[in-house]
């Protein structure tokens, strides 16, 4: 009897159960209900004071010298876009949806058809809360609703285009946002006539490992710029490996003097 | 000990009858990757539930694959249930592909339950419409009787395969005990072994009730116990597949306890002391008792709910998502009482006032997306009934009620503790909320709008991860084909990591030319004609080539004509812009992903 209890108490005791027996959720009939229930009662609302970090959705330690206070800050929009000719928005929409992802929040995409899961799993966003919604089509009414329905249910929401809001829906989608606590990332840029609060950018981006017909790409090398309005009007500058080597995202060291090495490499090459 | 008599209709492999495949033509139900139903044709050749799709495939190559879809089955079990429906108007759906009610009225009516089975055979045969063998089986208690309507299934004598054919228990012919059930039914088995695992032939000269004797199995009152016997305890895991059974049913075998019998001629104490209520469950199985003792009275009327539809609703979506509300406020009700429902009437009304009630009964308790998923099928069944137009409501549905009709004190499900740290979200809340939300889509968009991802084998970095549609309420159910240690191994030749951000479907066209301005090509051998200089992405401008690496050859599937696919790939980084990943095949060049 004494073994059940110690299971039942034990939730967190995962799957792999060395001494093989099942697990047994509780005995307790009444009592087990019943603080099921009391559990499911919102907690968040007792605590008397709420800290700022408690508002916030966590992001991947790389990321965190680029968003103003401990993380995305809840109820706000996050424009991510890059300088022409760059590439690299994608990936780093989803590495800033990566650190919430795996704390559990749930993540959707919307408008993002060719989305790569493989990629989004290995910078970290957690497949098994993530959804993708099918594109409500070119009617520029259907994009509003439905990205509304998304914001109330989940803490990260990406979109696709955001050129297709009319600057009315953008307005009425923040306002929603803000008060659903979710964050927002628009993939491409701000919501017409709206200025996010925070903006990242990606100034530069250059692969590596890849030669003149041998090697592979192994991991590129990011400057993101972060800028807004208010806390984050000072504009902040990171340089990340974004995919890392292997995957994920990793702190680049900073290059303070990156011509000697490019120097090297091309001697190399020409040889 | 008063258990309740009870008859079980069985359509056999149903997930295959309601996708009107043949039986006699392999075919198997998969979902998330694995095999869930296939037909007796794929059983001969090896094919079993909970097989992945290569090995279900490498066993049988021309077995066809359809896509599990529990609301089209539910859709199409609907004239099974409805045809029943004039013994007796309690029908509980068990899960689609079986149903339950209890006989004692209409067994007295109809003259006896082999009478009454009898009956019931032949409506559900003739609803079928030959698509489908069915079995029924009458005994003390659901659970007994199920037994008896599966353990009928006739079975190829020299192979035994997959969990299903387990229910027949030894395989020699009818162990001891078949013996107190009716002499016509264990007859027939030992008299036709050679029938393999095809539907049962009709006899050509003989009357539809001779058939339908041949399709029913009545163990009489009292005998269930020595019914179930000799039966092995994995049937209470392919009963009830919830996680603790199995790995109670794990530990029985293990311990030696390999029969009901044995298991409930342990002292019940023991048996709770050591596995607490999934072992209280497992006992008074085995006993031929209900899995629970008998509630001790109808439920109170107040636990009803109903909703008013305006306006009134005339697509499935919008009502599940009413139901979606009304189950979980039925759920917190319950809950906040201690209690749990078994069993629920789910009843809808159209605004010209016809009206259409189902019982659905469930192993473990429902939990609001199981009820909203009840919902669902049942009035997909009814607004789009298949052929009978008769029976499907006139007009717009304008009120739906949830009636539980079995509530037994809560199981006591241990939740999640909220976990801590700044940022950290209750889990059980988070996929909630979600779940709603995708509900509040699928409204909008459709059901197949919301899509979920699923890893696969394969080397492509399309391949390696699929997009499945998933219903809102499925979305927080445990999905393991959405962790990346479902594929355990790299496949041999894949695209190495990092993967692309975006994967083309279908791939962009694309142009690849060398210094000369000349297209590029790879032979045969896997060599380039010449560097490619500069890449041209579905019409746009011309980016130059900073580094790029391959050509790696791809040959696929070389063993079929049809899908065979001869292919290399070449990574090409461009100048400040993306990376691409190539594919030329048949000497086109095409954008396969970029390296967003």
């Amino acid at each position: 009897m004494a073994r059940v209890e110690a299971f039942a108490g034990d939730p967190v005791n995962g799957g792999a159960d060395p001494t093989g027996l099942p697990r047994v959720r509780g005995l307790g009939g009444t009592a087990g209900g019943a603080a099921a229930a009391v559990s499911r009662a919102p907690a968040v609302e007792v605590g008397p004071a709420r800290l700022a970090r408690d508002r916030c959705l966590p992001v991947l330690p790389a990321l965190e010298a680029l968003v103003p206070g401990p993380g995305l800050r809840r109820g706000t929009t996050v424009g991510v876009s890059a300088a022409p000719g760059v590439a690299g928005t994608t990936s780093l929409a989803l590495a800033l949806a990566a650190g919430a992802s795996q704390a559990g929040s749930w993540v959707a995409a919307i408008g993002l058809g060719s989305l790569g899961l493989v990629a989004a799993a290995e910078l970290g966003v957690a497949l098994e809360r993530l959804v993708l919604v099918a594109d409500p089509g070119r009617d520029r009414e259907g994009w509003a609703p439905v990205v509304g329905a998304l914001v109330d249910g989940f803490d990260v929401v990406l979109v696709a285009a955001p050129e297709r809001f009319r600057p009315a829906d953008a307005r009425r989608l923040v306002a929603r946002v803000r008060e659903r606590g979710a964050v927002l990332v628009a993939v491409g840029g701000d919501l017409p006539g709206e200025r996010s609060p925070l903006g990242l950018t990606v100034t530069a981006a250059r692969w590596e490992g890849l030669g003149h017909g041998w090697g592979r790409l192994e991991g590129r090398r990011m400057t993101v710029e972060a800028g807004g309005r208010g806390e984050a009007t000072r504009t902040r500058r990171a340089e990340l490996w974004l995919p890392a080597e292997g995957g994920g995202v990793g702190a680049a060291e900073a290059l303070a003097t990156p011509i000697p090495l490019q120097a090297v490499r091309d001697v190399g090459r020409s040889a | 000990m008063e258990v309740t008599r009870t008859l079980v209709a069985w359509c056999a492999d149903w997930p295959l009858v309601a996708a009107g495949v043949p039986l006699d033509e392999p075919a198997a139900v998969l979902r998330a990757n694995r095999v869930v139903a296939c037909s007796p044709a794929a059983r001969r050749e090896g094919v079993e539930r909970h097989q992945r799709r290569r090995d279900a495939q490498s066993r049988c190559p021309e077995l066809v694959i359809l896509d599990h879809d529990p609301a089209a089955e539910a859709r199409a079990f609907e004239p099974v249930a409805a045809a029943l429906e004039v013994l007796t108007p309690r029908i509980e759906i068990t899960y689609p592909g079986a149903c339950a009610f209890p006989t004692r009225g209409p067994s007295r009516y109809h003259g006896g339950d082999q009478a009454l089975a009898e009956r019931a055979a032949v409506l559900v045969d003739s609803a079928l419409v030959e698509r489908g063998p069915v079995r029924v089986g009458v005994a003390d208690g659901p659970f007994a009787a199920g037994l008896a309507a599966r353990r009928h299934r006739p079975v190829a004598p020299t192979r035994v395969v997959g969990p299903a054919a387990r229910l027949r228990g030894d395989p020699g012919e009818g162990p001891p005990a078949v013996g107190s059930m009716s002499g016509s039914a264990s007859g027939r088995s030992r008299s036709r072994p050679g029938s393999g695992s095809r539907p049962p032939e009709r006899a050509p000269a003989g009357t539809a009730a001779a058939r339908a004797r041949d399709l029913v199995v009545v163990v009489p009152p009292g005998a269930s116990p020595a019914f179930l016997a000799p039966v092995p305890v994995t049937v209470l895991a392919d009963v009830d597949g919830a996680e603790e059974t199995v790995a109670l049913v794990g530990v029985l075998e293990r311990l030696g306890v390999r029969t009901l019998g044995a298991l409930a001629a342990l002292p019940l104490a023991e048996v709770v002391g050591r596995f607490g209520a999934a072992g209280l469950r497992a006992h008074r199985l085995a006993s031929g008792l209900d899995a629970r003792p008998p509630a001790t009275g109808p439920a109170p009327v107040e636990w009803t709910l109903s909703a008013v539809i305006d306006p009134p609703a005339a697509r499935v979506e919008a009502v599940a998502f009413v139901a979606r509300g009304l189950a979980d406020d039925l759920h917190t009700r319950l809950a906040a009482a201690g209690s749990a429902c078994t069993r629920l009437v789910v009843g809808a009304e159209s605004e010209h006032g016809e009206t259409h009630e189902r019982v659905w009964r469930t192993e473990g308790s429902f939990t609001p997306l199981a009820i909203a998923d009840r919902v669902r099928w049942q009035l997909e069944g009814w607004i789009d009934g298949l052929g009978h137009s008769a029976l499907r409501p006139s007009g717009g549905l304008t009120r739906l009620w949830l009636a539980p009709d079995e509530i037994v004190p809560a199981g006591g499900r241990q939740l999640a503790l909220p976990a801590g740290g700044p940022g950290m979200v209750d889990p059980i809340e988070a996929g909630d909320r979600a779940a709603r939300a995708l509900a509040r889509v699928q409204g909008l968009l459709g059901v197949e709008a919301v899509r979920v991802p699923e890893w696969r084998g394969g080397r492509g970095p399309g391949e390696r991860v699929a997009l499945v549609p998933v219903a809102a309420d499925d979305v927080t159910e445990s999905r393991p084909a959405s962790r990346p240690e479902w594929v355990p191994e790299p496949w041999p030749g894949w695209v190495p990591d990092p993967a692309p951000a975006a994967v083309h479907d279908p791939p962009l066209p694309a142009q690849v030319v060398d210094a000369a301005g000349r297209p590029v090509r790879v032979s045969g051998r896997g060599e380039v004609s010449r560097p490619p200089a500069e890449v041209v992405v579905a019409g746009g401008r011309r980016r130059a080539v900073a580094a790029w690496a391959g050509p790696w050859p791809c040959d696929e599937r070389w063993w079929d004509p049809e899908t065979h696919r001869r292919r290399a790939r070449v990574q090409v980084a461009t100048d400040g812009g993306p990376a691409y990943l190539l594919t030329v095949e048949a000497g086109r060049w095409s954008v396969e992903a970029t390296y967003d």
